[in-house]
Order: C-alpha cells, then sequence, then structure tokens
C-alpha cells in the first residue's frame, strides 16, 4: 500500500453536505464530534471547504435544486475524495420515492463508496460504516 | 555552503518537527478540556503527508502565480526568522545590528502571503478573509512592536539580540521586572493575534467563512499554509523566550528552566485559545489599540524608569 494512501485513511477530512435532508442525520454526524463517540481519534476533522476535504458525506433525499449542485461540488473536491451515502433518503429516496421532486437515488448522480442505512443512522452506525470502508479499501489496495 | 546548513538543517527540520509536535499537543489539550480523547501523536504528520499527496486544483480567474506563490512567501520568511532565532542563540557573538528589525519584518511576510492568497484566489469568502486578517495585522503590529522594544530598552538600546541574549544571562531575565511582566502580557496576546488562534481567528473563522482566506487552497499549497501555521506556533514561543526569559540555555539546570518556560507560554497560548469566544474585528482592534497599547506604553515608560 503506498504511503500517499495510508496517510489518506488515517486522516480523513469530512465535508457534509445536506441535499434536502429532514435534519435527523445532520444531527447524528455532529454527534460523532461529540466527547462519547469522538471521532478526531481517527484524525477525522469537520472542515468547512470541499477544497480541504477528502471525504464528501451526503445526507438527504436528493432533490431537483440540488443535483447540478451535487455535481459541481463533487467536481469541486480534490481527488482522490471518498464519497459516503448517510440515512435512508439519500440510499433509496426512503419515504419520498414516490414524490416529484426525488427523481434519482445519489449513486445515479455521483459514485458513492460507502452506504450507511437507517433513519437517522446511530453514530455508532456511521463510525462502524467508515471504518469497513477503510478495511475494504486496505484490502483492494493489497490486492493490486 | 554551511549556511544552507544551517537553513535547511535548523530553519526547516527542527522548526517543522517541533511546530508539529506542539500543534499535536495543542489538539490534545484541546480534547483533553472537552473531556475527549484526542488524536494519535502521529497526527498532524499524517495530515502533511496526505494533503502533499492530494490534487492542486486552480480556481477558476484567480490570479495563478500570486496564488502559488503566496504560501512559498510565507514559509521561506519563517525559515530564515528561525534560523536567525537558532544562530543568535547558540552562538550570541554571531548577531549582527538590527537583527531584531529584520526578525520584524519577516514575521509579518506569513500574514501577508495569507492576504495576498485569499485575494488572488478569487473567492468573496477569501476575500472577507483576508480583508479581516489585513485589519488584524494593523490592530496588533503596534502594541507588538512597542512591547518587543521594551526588552531593547533595558538592555541599554541594542537592536541585537545576541546582546539582548548575553545582557539577559548576565544580569537575569527581564521578566522578573514590572516592565517586562507588563510587555509579556501584551507580546503573548499578540502572539495569539499573529498565530490565528481562537480569540482572534476572524481571518479563517470555520463557522462562518468556512475556512476564509485558505478556502480555495487544496493538496499541497494548503500543506504549505499548515506547515507555516505549525512553525509559527514553534517560532513565535520561542521569540518569547529569548525576548524575556534569556534564550535556551543548553547547560544542566538552566536547560530544564528555559525549556519549563517555554512550554508554559505554549500551555498560557492553549488555555487562551480554549476558554474564549470569537471577537468581532472591531472589537479585536478595540482591544490592541486601547488597553494593550496603553499597557506597552505603560511598560516602555517603567523600562525608560529603570523598573
Amino acid at each position: 500500500m503506498s504511503i500517499k494512501l495510508k496517510a489518506l485513511l488515517k486522516s480523513p477530512w469530512v465535508f457534509h453536505l445536506s441535499t434536502g435532508s429532514c435534519n435527523n442525520c445532520d444531527i447524528e454526524i455532529l454527534d460523532c464530534l461529540t466527547p462519547r463517540f469522538d471521532i478526531e481519534r481517527f484524525g477525522m476533522v469537520l472542515v468547512g471547504s470541499i477544497r480541504h476535504a477528502d471525504v464528501l458525506v451526503c445526507t438527504g433525499s436528493v432533490n431537483r435544486k440540488c443535483i447540478p449542485r451535487i455535481k459541481e461540488i463533487y467536481e469541486q473536491a480534490p481527488k482522490p475524495v471518498i464519497v459516503v451515502a448517510i440515512g435512508e433518503c439519500s440510499l433509496s429516496r426512503g419515504m419520498f420515492i414516490n414524490s416529484y421532486n426525488c427523481p434519482v437515488p445519489l449513486d445515479k448522480i455521483i459514485p458513492v463508496d460507502v452506504y450507511i442505512p437507517g433513519c437517522p443512522p446511530k453514530p455508532e452506525a456511521i463510525i462502524a460504516g467508515i471504518a469497513k470502508a477503510i478495511e475494504k479499501i486496505k484490502a483492494n489496495a493489497n490486492k493490486k | 555552503m554551511t549556511m544552507i546548513f544551517y537553513f535547511i538543517f535548523f530553519g526547516f527540520f527542527v522548526s517543522v518537527t517541533a511546530g508539529l509536535l506542539i500543534s499535536w499537543i495543542d489538539r490534545k489539550v484541546t480534547a483533553r478540556l472537552q473531556y475527549r480523547v484526542g488524536p494519535p501523536i502521529l497526527q498532524p504528520f499524517t495530515d502533511i503527508v496526505k494533503l502533499l499527496g492530494k490534487e492542486l486544483l486552480l480556481p477558476k480567474g484567480a490570479s495563478k502565480i500570486t496564488f502559488l506563490f503566496s504560501p512559498i512567501l510565507g514559509i521561506i520568511s519563517i525559515m530564515i526568522v528561525t534560523t536567525l532565532l537558532w544562530l543568535v542563540n547558540i552562538w550570541p557573538q554571531k548577531t549582527f545590528f538590527g537583527d531584531l528589525i529584520v526578525v520584524l519584518y519577516f514575521l509579518v511576510l506569513p500574514s501577508l502571503g495569507i492576504i495576498l492568497g485569499g485575494f488572488a484566489s478569487r473567492n468573496p469568502l477569501a476575500s472577507i478573509g483576508a480583508s479581516r486578517e489585513m485589519k488584524l495585522v494593523m490592530a496588533y503590529e503596534l502594541p507588538f512592536i512597542l512591547a518587543v522594544f521594551v526588552p531593547v530598552a533595558k538592555s541599554g538600546l541594542s537592536i541585537k539580540l545576541g546582546e539582548i541574549i548575553s545582557y539577559q544571562s548576565a544580569y537575569g531575565a527581564f521578566i522578573s521586572n514590572w516592565s517586562g511582566v507588563l510587555s509579556f502580557i501584551v507580546i503573548l496576546f499578540c502572539v495569539q493575534a499573529k498565530l490565528g488562534l481562537v480569540p482572534f481567528d476572524m481571518a479563517e473563522a470555520e463557522t462562518e467563512l468556512a475556512g476564509g482566506a485558505l478556502i480555495e487552497y487544496s493538496g499541497p499549497s494548503l500543506a504549505i499554509f499548515k506547515l507555516t501555521k505549525a512553525m509559527m506556533l514553534f517560532v513565535l514561543p520561542y521569540f518569547i523566550v529569548i525576548l524575556f526569559l534569556g534564550g535556551f540555555n543548553f547547560n544542566g539546570l538552566a536547560a530544564v528552566r528555559s525549556l519549563l518556560g517555554f512550554v508554559a507560554i505554549i500551555v498560557l497560548i492553549i488555555v487562551i485559545r480554549n476558554t474564549n469566544p470569537r471577537l468581532r474585528v472591531d472589537q479585536a482592534l478595540r482591544f490592541f489599540w486601547g488597553p494593550m497599547t496603553i499597557l506597552a506604553i505603560l511598560a516602555l515608560v517603567l523600562a525608560g524608569r529603570g523598573l
């Protein structure tokens, strides 16, 4: 495994993008930063600008207004970037599946690496999902 | 040839290692004060390595040369300052006339780099951040320079760092007098503003400006800015140690004492950072041009009377 990838997995900086969510998933993401869960142990920091980020965390049912902005944000991120979809809404649109305003789930718009289901997922589930993703990327890199 | 070795070794490797370790201490102490565990010890090094491996993006319509040159301006000037301070501390007779003035000038350049980079990146938030940084520089420079001139006045009007150090090793550290204590308080707040730490971090306010002047920087250029910040976290307390505690002493018990003084300054900076909310830029200006300048002038007057 290259030193670049190793360093990336040891210090993923997270940018949080809400694509029209009901705020529940966002609160659970912020819970990960609290003393009980403290994801800074793993080097994860919430950053304000997409230019600084390595992980793009998306929540919410992807509505029509958001789609061009999601694409733009994804293009603005410095690669390599890991995309994480959090919550039932961004995975499969959840209860908004028949809505006129939510045409497609998130992974039809940008490539998604990690899916974390739940409405909203617990902070434990979010941390477990990220840890599994890191393990997967490590295993893939070792295979090559 | 030896000067290049000093520049690379003292200017870069020593200050980068020390600065990143101090920034780890900063993050760890912050975490412990919030009842968290905090990052592992190699975390700042990992961050830098990761940023160096990321993609470098140029924003559309930005001024390319200025955008890429401004981080280098900051890190080069900080490297020069570190080299000068180490040389003067190890060999006080190697000092030259006016090196204190040189250090003062070079300490402004990292802020100038942030301002240039912010304006060059063609982002409205970056422009706001850069203009705030500019106002902050204007605010803290006056009391900073007044406070720096207290040790100069006390060491018999010498603007050589080496003479300030040797004067203190002969007659005791300046912090043991009233004027020394007052100017030490002033310079501590000015250093806090120079470092851009919390009461004075309005230039890169994470929550309102989303990174401020650094918002468009990514990959290696952001890594250079982070390195400059980390090096300043080492260099500015070191500058205070030289001015007020008589520099680092390398033999026996005095070495432990000067190291303790250095650590105490860093702990003070971290505690101020963790116990204060962010000020608005006009409040910061009023704070520096009001109470801090008055304190610095008082310290100068006291120093003139030999107290």
